[in-house]
């Protein structure tokens, strides 16, 4: 008996060792779910196992809204894989918090990524993104028309009276439900990712970026008061569906005509190209004062602190970051590619594509979400400062709130290491 | 203290080890840690070593003060008022955000206010957001516990009954409670929408077109009832199959007298259904009141405690604070005291419910 199985652990270790010539290496990754998505993913992942005789990269797929979680509970019980993908805002919290390492890549390889798709913290680089995502005011060509209002450039945008008169003009012809759809609906990262830019524009921001120490005085400050007042105004002037916008009628209000305008991402464009074909307009946002901008930062790829690996790791990644891959999710899933030269062989972001512009966009406007660990909370903060302005709140007030929790957490972490 | 329980009984604590043991280790031994952990700063994921503060997050959390506004009066001394005559006081945050005079109010906000001749008297906390949580609760609470504890007593006196097919209608009662909450609450979602609910059109309908809609779950003053009302409807199923099993332990014998005294329907009730049911009754109170103060589900998925707080919750924010902003030791002071107060109250409830010799 003994004898049998000691022979048995004798074949079995012949044969995993044979398995075992490639290092096996894992691979996290937030898509689980869509299949075009995986298609793209394991056809990569293929060729990098063929291409090269020392690793195997072996992915597991997560559905995106426990990805978080899930990492962090691994990194609780030590499990963590050996490459990670993960949302640009939230690398500096997890690099701070000692879950990723940094990413040993060439400076010359990424020269030509989009700014924000290379995730810098503590002046080095710990993940690289593939693709950003980018936000417009999604309309048509013939509804502007229809109410003789300017079509805004990237050069030209809106300015903040033109932006309201034209809302109010389209709320005035009682045509729509409403002229403006924020997408209010998408409780969560949406709120900082897309509304943080206006507050921006409006020369505010979530923290104060000199040092990342506290938020008083550019989150309450008089821009941001300015900011918010505005905000409230969309909503108390019924221009835009309030905090409890049924999530179905965010997807689908632009292309049923109940809303004139929406604001949303490059991932949503396709069916609205669909429905609307060479009427639709795809804007930038409006400049509030301080120029007009729009956030980024998508899902970047990584390497855990723990993994043995890290060459290997960073092979898998170098691999991936060449321009037939960046292309290939481009198409797939609409996202904009983080290279110039991946843009101009893509479907959607070459030259005279339909989302173009998305490109332009993400290059001349992006501006990344705070760097900093903290980010993380003062998202959720913002997330509700804004629902409670959008609700009637004291604007004033709300903000000085916001800025108390704010600061209150980063004394809690300790300056969060900055 | 020798007695059957503990000697001579190795098989009865060994049938009960894998019940205790669990419990230890999943309730007994979580709470000790959410006691330790309430009294440091422990962060859900932090390079920063876990410090001792005392008493400090209990300070944060339940801190209140009280400050008088006296109305801004113009350089002849009259009282300066807005548009519609209301009368123009001083904003708090002059005296909440680094007033050296004020020192005890700093970082306060304020909770609620009242007129007090040409002044106002305005409570400020802490931390509002936790006690308007706290308020919401009980608010909860009171409300839910007797509603749906009678609620359920009439389902079971009314499925009480011999008739033809009267398991439909027990099936049909007690479906909401096995489905799932987030499906309940996500279906209520859709019935409370403001631009094109179910409910908006039902009462539309009914009152021909009269009846303007509603955006239930989008305003403060109705947010709270709505959830209160479709929590009611999801539970009452559950509660109403406990009270069916104490009326049916009710002995058919006393009906039986109680018909040949010629009693009525109500004295029926009254004298051989209601004292049948008090151990039933104590059980349902309890049983609804602490599951009434542990409400989440709903709140996270069909308000997030919003708008303007009007829907916040101890549990939620327990929740919101230690995993959604990483702050763990938060959420253990909130867990801790909602601890205290599900405590005194089942022993307030068990003292008045007792057996009187």
């Amino acid at each position: 008996m003994k004898l049998t199985i000691s022979g048995a652990i004798v074949a079995y270790a012949a044969v995993s060792g044979a398995a075992l010539a490639q290092t096996e290496l894992a691979l996290w990754y937030h898509g689980a779910g869509n299949e075009e998505e995986a298609a793209v993913l394991n056809g990569a992942i293929e060729d990098f196992n063929n291409a090269q005789g020392d690793w195997t990269v072996v992915v597991e797929s997560f559905p995106q809204i426990a990805y978080n979680d899930s990492v962090v509970a691994a990194a609780l019980a030590g499990n963590l894989p050996d490459i990670l993908d993960i949302d640009g805002p939230v690398m500096p919290n997890w690099a701070w918090s000692g879950y990723l390492q940094p990413l040993q890549v060439d400076e010359t390889l990424v020269s030509n990524f989009l700014p924000s798709t290379v995730g810098r913290w503590d002046g080095e680089i710990y993940s690289v993104g593939l693709w950003d995502a980018a936000v417009a005011i999604m309309t048509r060509q013939s509804t502007l028309d229809k109410y003789g209002i300017r079509v805004p450039t990237l050069e030209e945008p809106w300015s903040l009276e033109e932006f309201n008169a034209a809302l109010e003009t389209i709320k005035a012809s009682g045509d729509f439900d409403y002229p403006l759809d924020l997408g209010t609906a998408w409780t969560g990262e949406w709120y900082p990712y897309a509304f943080s830019p206006f507050l921006q524009s409006f020369g505010g921001d979530i923290v104060n970026r000199d040092d990342y120490q506290s938020a008083d005085g550019v989150l309450n400050g008089d821009a941001a008061i300015a900011f918010g007042e505005w905000w409230q105004s969309l909503f108390a002037n019924d221009y835009a569906p309030g905090t409890s916008q049924d999530p179905a009628v965010r997807d689908t209000g632009l292309i049923d005509g109940k809303y004139a305008m929406s604001w949303n991402g490059n991932w949503a464009a396709t069916p609205v190209l669909d429905a609307f074909g060479d009427d639709t307009l795809f804007l930038p946002a409006p400049d509030f004062g301080n120029g007009s901008t729009i956030g980024a930062g998508s899902w970047q790829f990584g390497i855990s602190a723990t993994s043995a690996h890290p060459d290997g790791a960073a092979a898998f990644i170098e691999h991936l970051m060449q321009d037939k891959y960046t292309a290939a999710f481009s198409d797939t899933l609409g996202l904009v590619p983080a290279t110039p030269t991946a843009a101009a062989q893509s479907k959607y972001y070459a030259e005279g594509a339909p989302m173009e512009v998305f490109y332009g966009l993400s290059e001349a406007q992006a501006l990344v979400r705070p760097v900093t660990p903290g980010y993380v909370v003062a998202a959720k903060v913002f997330e509700k400062a804004l629902s409670d302005i959008a609700n009637g709140g004291d604007v004033i007030d709300t903000l000085d709130a916001a800025v108390d929790e704010i600061d209150a957490d980063i004394a809690k972490n300790g300056g969060y290491g900055h | 203290m020798a007695s059957k329980l503990t000697q001579s009984n190795s098989a009865g604590w060994a049938f009960a080890l894998p019940g205790f043991g669990l419990i230890a280790l999943f309730i007994v031994v979580p709470f000790f840690f959410a006691f330790g952990l309430s009294l440091t700063n422990q962060r859900l994921v932090s390079p920063n070593p876990t410090e001792f503060v005392g008493l400090a997050n209990y300070k944060n959390l339940l801190g209140v003060g009280m400050i008088t506004l006296e109305p801004e009066r113009n350089d002849a001394g009259e009282i300066l008022r807005g548009q519609d005559g209301e009368i123009q006081y001083p904003r708090v945050r002059n005296y909440t955000r680094k007033n050296p005079d004020y020192p005890h109010l700093d970082g306060m906000r304020e909770w609620f206010r009242w007129s007090s001749g040409d002044n106002a008297k305005v409570v400020l906390a802490k931390d509002v957001v936790f006690v308007k949580a706290l308020k919401n609760t009980l608010t909860f609470v009171v409300i839910v516990a007797p509603l749906q504890a009678s609620l359920a007593l009439l389902l079971a006196l009314l499925i009480n009954q011999k008739l033809r097919g009267i398991n439909v209608f027990r099936t049909i009662y007690f479906m909401p409670v096995v489905i799932s909450i987030v499906v309940v609450s996500l279906l209520w979602r859709f019935i409370y929408s403001g631009d094109n609910g179910l409910l908006n059109n039902i009462l539309g309908a009914l009152t021909f077109g009269l009846f303007e809609p509603v955006d239930w779950l989008g305003q403060p003053s109705t947010a709270l009832g709505a959830i209160i009302a479709m929590s009611i409807w999801q539970a009452v199923g559950f509660h109403m199959v406990i009270w069916l099993s104490g009326l049916q332990t009710i002995s058919p014998v006393l009906y039986e007298a109680a018909r040949i005294e010629g009693s009525s329907a109500w004295q029926t009730f009254k004298y051989v259904t209601w004292p049948g049911l008090r151990n039933t009754a104590v059980l349902i109170l309890i049983v609804i009141t602490m599951q009434a103060f542990a409400i989440f589900a709903q709140i996270d998925v069909m308000t997030s405690g919003g708008p303007l707080d009007s829907t916040q919750t101890l549990v939620f924010q327990a929740v919101e604070r230690g995993y959604g902003k990483q702050d763990i030791s938060g959420g253990s002071v909130i867990s801790v005291i909602l601890f205290l107060i599900v405590l005194s109250i089942s022993l307030i409830q068990r003292w008045l419910t007792r057996e009187k010799n």
